[in-house]
């Protein structure tokens, strides 16, 4: 299971990359909603995937029962999903605003325009 | 409870939502504009005199026990960075009543810059890796806007690239983050340390301390990270480069001299030649970049990217007198490049433009304002008796001790060259007499390009936005100079802070109470 979600952030990074090597705006997007995606999978990965119990103390024990989830990675995720779709929700009104105002969805095209 | 640790980010937040709640007064958020950072300054002044006296404060927030919990600490590095915020923002607050247009001012600025503070402040008390993430994200959206408010042309081509970087800078943080997390189980920076100085074999982590270079890397614009820079930060209104020059990629240097010296000490045989050859590299590429430009805003932000060069420097030498001589640096290079880029803002009102050959004949039309940009200049120069001297002087002195003699030598080639741009600069805005004559085509006042972006029309100015000019100047000018003239007790306070940095103990005692 640790391999395989090792290998499937690795893809998803990987294509996350190859897109935001494209010129085109939309796919700049993409790639970096990509690349967050796979840094959430590393982070949950990394904290440990296996069966186990809910990290809560039964009624009348004085201790969690082992094994227990660690639910840490969960909340770092759930925060970073949060934080993502704001800035997310930013950049795509930030590229229509741009595509708007220079004409054009290439970004090479978009400096030359500038200059 | 420690209160104060956290009023340095309640103060910024107390006034972002009055600001926004009076947003249709563009009066009354110049005032709260004002006083909030007024208010931060005398807290960042507070807490600094409070950690100095009495040692490393500590708020656990929510009042769960660390490591559990979110800690906030101050120590006297974090104090010195956030009395530096206070300094900076009430200069930018003051010279955004004047500088930064009305609609600009209608759409949010004064909120946002607050937010921006706020953010800062957060990444410099937090005491964890992933709240670090999350005061990032508050200052990058903050500066996001901040950077195409207004909408102007130019402004999209440089935030599009400013965000991506910015985001894949996260991304990678984020990686690092978990990847940490999964090797020690915490992420509280005195846990971390804790734990890393105990384990068998530390060399596991290397793979998250250098994603956390690569990361903060970015933010602080070292090489080869840096290109993003000289692209983006001359687009918006000088009063916001000045901001971002004096404080964001101060925080990216804070965060890797925070967590290179109390977290990822376990391979300094590895990490210190590194540093001293990324310090080196971008020192001589920013200045070189820098010296090819005639355009002031894009000159002025390669010198920020060539002086990041002599924080790392510090933090490659890595002793107490370097690492005291990286943070007295850091501090004396926000203050003179903000002031710098003040002066800017002023040129591109006074002229519509900041396309060095076009201008000339400033000295004789204010020679108040060329004054004031000599002091400036000469102090990042490093020209005693100013602050830039006894920095650079600092760090020479640990470089030489230390036997570094390569980094010295190009750290001190690389302050000519920096004095020579800045020469070059004075000589062709201010000592020269304005380009006269009637104007041929290619002198024409150019268009609005990425090149030379400020032409927006502004009002006269009035004898009052005069003043609002030029007090943030005066102060941050007068700030460099007393830090050149009061050198003996800074350096003392930027010792402390790099002892404290040094010795972690300390700080892991403050924060996790005294282990066992």
């Amino acid at each position: 299971m640790h391999l395989l979600i090792a290998i499937l952030s690795g893809v998803l990074f990987a294509a996350g990359v190859w897109l935001i090597l494209r010129r085109s705006l939309a796919r700049l997007v993409l790639g970096l909603i990509l690349i967050s995606h796979s840094a959430s999978l590393v982070i949950f990965t990394s904290g440990g995937l296996q069966h186990a119990e809910p990290p809560l103390v039964e009624k009348g024990a004085t201790a969690l029962q082992t094994p227990f989830a660690d639910p840490l990675p969960q909340a770092l995720i759930l925060t970073a999903i949060v934080i993502s779709f704001g800035l997310f929700a930013f950049f795509l009104v930030l590229i229509k605003r741009a595509h708007q105002e220079t004409g054009t969805d290439d970004i090479d095209a978009m400096s030359e325009v500038e200059s | 409870m420690n209160v104060l640790v956290v009023l340095p980010i309640l103060i910024p937040l107390v006034s972002a939502v009055a600001t926004l709640l009076l947003r249709s007064s563009v009066r009354a958020q110049n005032v709260i504009g004002m006083t909030g950072s007024a208010l931060l300054l005398a807290a960042s002044i507070w807490l600094l005199t409070a950690v100095h006296d009495g040692g490393i404060l500590v708020q656990q927030l929510g009042g769960w026990k660390a490591p559990f919990g979110i800690s906030f600490v101050a120590d006297t590095f974090s104090a010195l960075m956030v009395l530096l915020t206070g300094v900076t923002g009430l200069a930018i607050a003051i010279y955004s009543a004047a500088a930064v247009d009305e609609p600009r001012r209608r759409f949010g600025y004064f909120p946002l810059l607050h937010i921006l503070l706020m953010g800062v402040n957060g990444a410099f008390l937090t005491g964890d890796m992933f709240n670090l993430y999350v005061w990032f994200e508050v200052m990058l959206i903050a500066s996001f806007v901040l950077l195409v408010l207004g909408g102007e042309r130019v402004q999209f081509a440089g935030a599009v690239k400013y965000v991506t970087v910015n985001l894949l800078a996260s991304m990678l943080f984020l990686i690092g983050a978990g990847v940490l997390y999964g090797k020690t189980g915490t992420l509280n920076f005195a846990d971390l340390a804790f734990k890393l100085s105990q384990t068998a074999n530390p060399e596991l982590v290397n793979t998250s301390a250098m994603l956390f270079l690569v990361a903060f890397g970015i933010k602080a614009a070292i090489f080869p990270f840096f290109f993003w820079l000289p692209d983006s930060y001359p687009v918006p209104p000088a009063a916001i480069t000045a901001l971002f020059a004096g404080l964001l990629t101060k925080v990216g240097v804070y965060a890797l001299l925070r967590t290179f010296s109390i977290i990822f000490v376990h391979d300094t045989g590895f990490t210190q030649p590194l540093f001293l050859v990324l310090a080196g590299v971008t020192m001589v590429v920013g200045v070189l970049g820098a010296v090819a430009q005639s355009e002031m805003k894009r000159l002025l932000s390669f010198h920020i990217v060539s002086q990041i060069g002599y924080a790392l420097m510090g933090l490659g030498i890595f002793t107490q007198l370097a690492l005291s001589g990286a943070i007295y640096f850091t501090l004396h290079v926000a203050i003179a490049k903000a002031a710098l880029f003040l002066v800017v803002g002023y040129v591109a009102r006074k002229r519509g433009h900041t396309a060095l050959k076009q201008l000339g004949g400033l000295l004789r039309e204010s020679p108040v304002l060329a004054v004031l940009f000599l002091l400036a200049a000469l102090s990042l120069a490093g020209l005693p008796p100013f602050s830039g001297f006894f920095a650079k002087f600092t760090l020479v002195r640990a470089g030489l001790e230390s036997a570094d003699y390569v980094i010295v030598a190009v750290a001190l080639a690389v302050s000519m060259l920096t004095l020579f741009s800045m020469t070059k600069i004075w000589g062709e805005a201010f000592w020269k007499e304005t380009p006269g004559g009637v104007p041929s085509a290619d002198i024409l006042p150019p268009a609005p390009t990425v090149e030379n972006p400020l032409v927006t029309v502004y009002p006269t100015l009035t004898k009052a936005s005069m003043a609002l000019y030029f007090i943030p100047m005066f102060l941050l000018v007068a700030v460099t100079v007393i830090m050149g003239l009061a050198a003996e007790p800074i350096l003392q306070m930027t010792g402390q802070a790099a002892d404290q940095l040094l010795n972690p103990t300390l700080y892991i005692e403050s924060v996790l109470g005294v282990q066992p």
